[in-house]
């Protein structure tokens, strides 16, 4: 259960359990806690009541410096929009968790930059773009560098918070087919909030959020 | 230290992101540390040039008065004597053996606002200012004839006169005199070179002509008939009853203390000798006063523009929101945030210093030569001293202080933002 500052209503969200490598999708109409439950797995906040295990550990139980520091190791996150830092070129963006975890960047397991690169390729940025500024990029690629970021140094769990709503629908199953593909290689569980069923399918798991308190 | 490396970088990278609203204000700050800065430059430079306007010279003996008016009058020419000294006092000077050598200089006159100083071939030889500078001439030689007389440079450029021109001086002090030496005109024979001192302000001419032009003025006035021709003049020799002060140099500076007491307690006339260093630092710390009034106001431009700077900031800072949520949501802790404002407020003023540095040292390096032309002020480029660099150094810490303030802001905020920037 988790209660925003300054509102009545608590947000109460079921029990939910998600093996290693496997994904989930989470869908239901907008205020039923979709974004707050990812904020609650993210360590951004805590729940009032109940508890977070993720890769065995009690992460709602540990102080707000450990939990920033294991979303950094062990987690990758994409937006719906604005994901990159402006001011920071493609290829920086993308390398952006490998400077703030040291495990991430054992794990790439070369050169982040070469990483990076690879990931970007496979994502299909075009060179060019790698070392400009990411506001020059078209939001369809703006989301797959973000997927690049999420996925570089393989983390165990990726958060996506409606990455595909505002992309068209050849875009939305491109996005899609590549993050879910990358994310099977490096056996990363993908937990997908979208209020699109359509996507469903191509989840082990989905959940409905929205049930009454 | 690696995040110290992460937060520097992304610090940068956002300072050049947003390099055109920032220049304007790192640009102001730019200025008024070059305000502040040279406040502080000029104030050691002019103090200096000040403290130095003579130097060389161990006593400085006029009749008994205090050693401000003494000093005034005699080296900076405002104000009157008090009294004369005789003659016979300054040979008995001239002929002490524990003196080096003195110089006798006489004054009263006037050239249009500007004093005459009579003296002789000692003054030219002698007088040092600066760093133990002498005056040297731009054009001719220090008077040699009864009727040449050698203008200090700023009178040269002030009243447009070159070397070879006739002046006539006036009676008595004053920019407009009735009373002018008319049948007894000088010729101007040397120009001196500017040294930024009052010797830019003075026209020099000998005792003897001092003499001469008075023949015939001791009630005051020119007496028809009693004053001299130059004709008539140049076959006489004139010996003065009186001068007004006297420059002395010792053999042994060792002996200044003895000399300077024996001569306040000269038993002939009353004399009052000063050291002229120790009288220029009392008068300097009367007017010191102002200069710290001018430098505490451009610390004041400083930290208002510090101010506008934090404004700049805290106003940034809600366009940055996003890219906080970005940071946060890849695992960056709340302090790095808020570190990214105090390292750009910080970068920013460094790169506000260095700028201020090369505007100061460029204007100082364009301007001096002018000044100096213009004003008789003499302001050289120089390296900084430590009170400089330290008041350099204390606008990144102002700035590191000032920063705290978004910084505080953005770690709170950042603490508690949700998922996507929601929240908080």
């Amino acid at each position: 259960m988790f209660r925003w500052p300054g509102r009545e209503q608590p947000l109460v969200f079921p029990d939910i359990s998600l093996a290693a490598g496997e994904h989930l999708f989470l869908h239901g109409p907008s205020g039923t806690g979709k974004s707050t439950l990812l904020g609650l797995l993210a360590g951004m906040q805590t729940p009032q009541t109940g508890s977070i295990s993720l890769l065995g550990q009690q992460t709602s139980a540990m102080r707000a410096g450990a939990r920033d520091r294991f979303r950094a190791d062990h987690m990758g996150v994409i937006f719906q929009q604005f994901n990159l830092v402006p001011y920071l070129s493609a290829l920086a963006n993308v390398t952006l968790p490998c400077r703030l975890s040291a495990l991430r960047r054992a794990r790439a397991d070369r050169h982040p930059d070469t990483a990076a690169s690879e990931l970007l390729k496979e994502l299909g940025i075009p060179e060019s773009h790698w070392h400009h500024g990411v506001t020059e990029l078209s939001i369809g690629q703006q989301q797959r560098v973000a997927a690049a970021r999420a996925l570089i140094g393989a983390p165990e769990i990726i958060l996506a918070d409606e990455p595909t709503s505002a992309l068209d629908t050849d875009n939305r199953d491109r996005f899609l087919d590549l993050l879910l593909t990358l994310a099977r290689e490096r056996q990363c569980s993908v937990v997908f909030v979208s209020h699109d069923r359509s996507l469903a399918s191509h989840f082990h798991h989905q959940l409905a959020l929205g049930g009454t308190p | 230290m690696s995040k110290v490396r992460l937060a520097l970088s992304l610090a940068t990278a956002s300072l050049w992101y947003r390099r055109k609203v920032l220049a304007l204000v790192c640009l102001t700050l730019a200025l008024s540390v070059t305000l502040l800065l040279g406040i502080q430059y000029l104030r050691t430079e002019v103090r200096q040039s000040f403290t130095s306007t003579i130097s060389g010279t161990d006593l400085i003996v006029g009749a008994r008065s205090g050693q401000l008016n003494l000093l005034l009058y005699s080296v900076f020419h405002i104000g009157d004597a008090t009294n004369n000294i005789r003659w016979s006092t300054y040979q008995k000077l001239a002929q002490d053996k524990r003196i080096d050598w003195v110089v006798p200089v006489s004054l009263g006159d006037s050239y249009r606002g500007y004093r005459v100083v009579s003296t002789n071939a000692q003054f030219i030889e002698r007088f040092r200012y600066g760093n133990d500078q002498p005056l040297e001439l731009t054009t001719g030689h220090w008077f040699t004839g009864l009727f040449d007389v050698v203008l200090g440079a700023g009178v040269a450029r002030q009243l447009n006169h070159q070397a070879g021109d006739r002046v006539v001086l006036s009676h008595g002090g004053g920019r407009t005199s009735f009373a002018n030496h008319t049948d007894l005109p000088f010729t101007v024979s040397g120009i001196l070179a500017p040294t930024g001192t009052p010797v830019d302000q003075a026209v020099y001419i000998s005792l003897e002509a001092m003499e001469a032009i008075h023949v015939g003025w001791e009630s005051g006035i020119a007496l028809p008939g009693r004053t001299l021709t130059e004709e008539k003049a140049k076959t006489r020799s004139f010996e003065p009853d009186a001068i007004t002060a006297a420059f002395i140099g010792l053999d042994k500076p060792i002996l200044t203390f003895q000399l300077q007491r024996e001569l306040n307690q000269y038993r002939e006339e009353p004399l009052s000798a000063i050291l002229p260093g120790v009288a220029l630092s009392e008068l300097w710390r009367m007017m010191g006063q102002f200069e710290k009034a001018l430098l505490g106001i451009s610390a004041f431009v400083v930290i208002t523009s510090l101010t506008g700077l934090v404004a700049v900031l805290l106003t940034i800072q809600a366009q940055r929101q996003q890219e906080v949520a970005v940071l946060r949501a890849t695992g960056a802790p709340p302090i790095l945030i808020a570190s990214l404002y105090s390292f750009e407020c910080v970068v920013l003023a460094l790169a506000a210093s260095a700028l201020a540095l090369l505007l100061g040292a460029g204007a100082i390096a364009g301007l001096g030569p002018w000044l100096l032309e213009q004003y008789g002020i003499q302001i050289g480029l120089r390296g900084l001293n430590r009170a400089e660099w330290l008041l350099l150094g204390l606008v990144p810490v102002a700035a590191f202080v000032v920063s705290l303030l978004p910084a505080l802001r953005s770690w709170q905020k950042s603490r508690k933002l949700g998922f996507a920037g929601s929240g908080g």
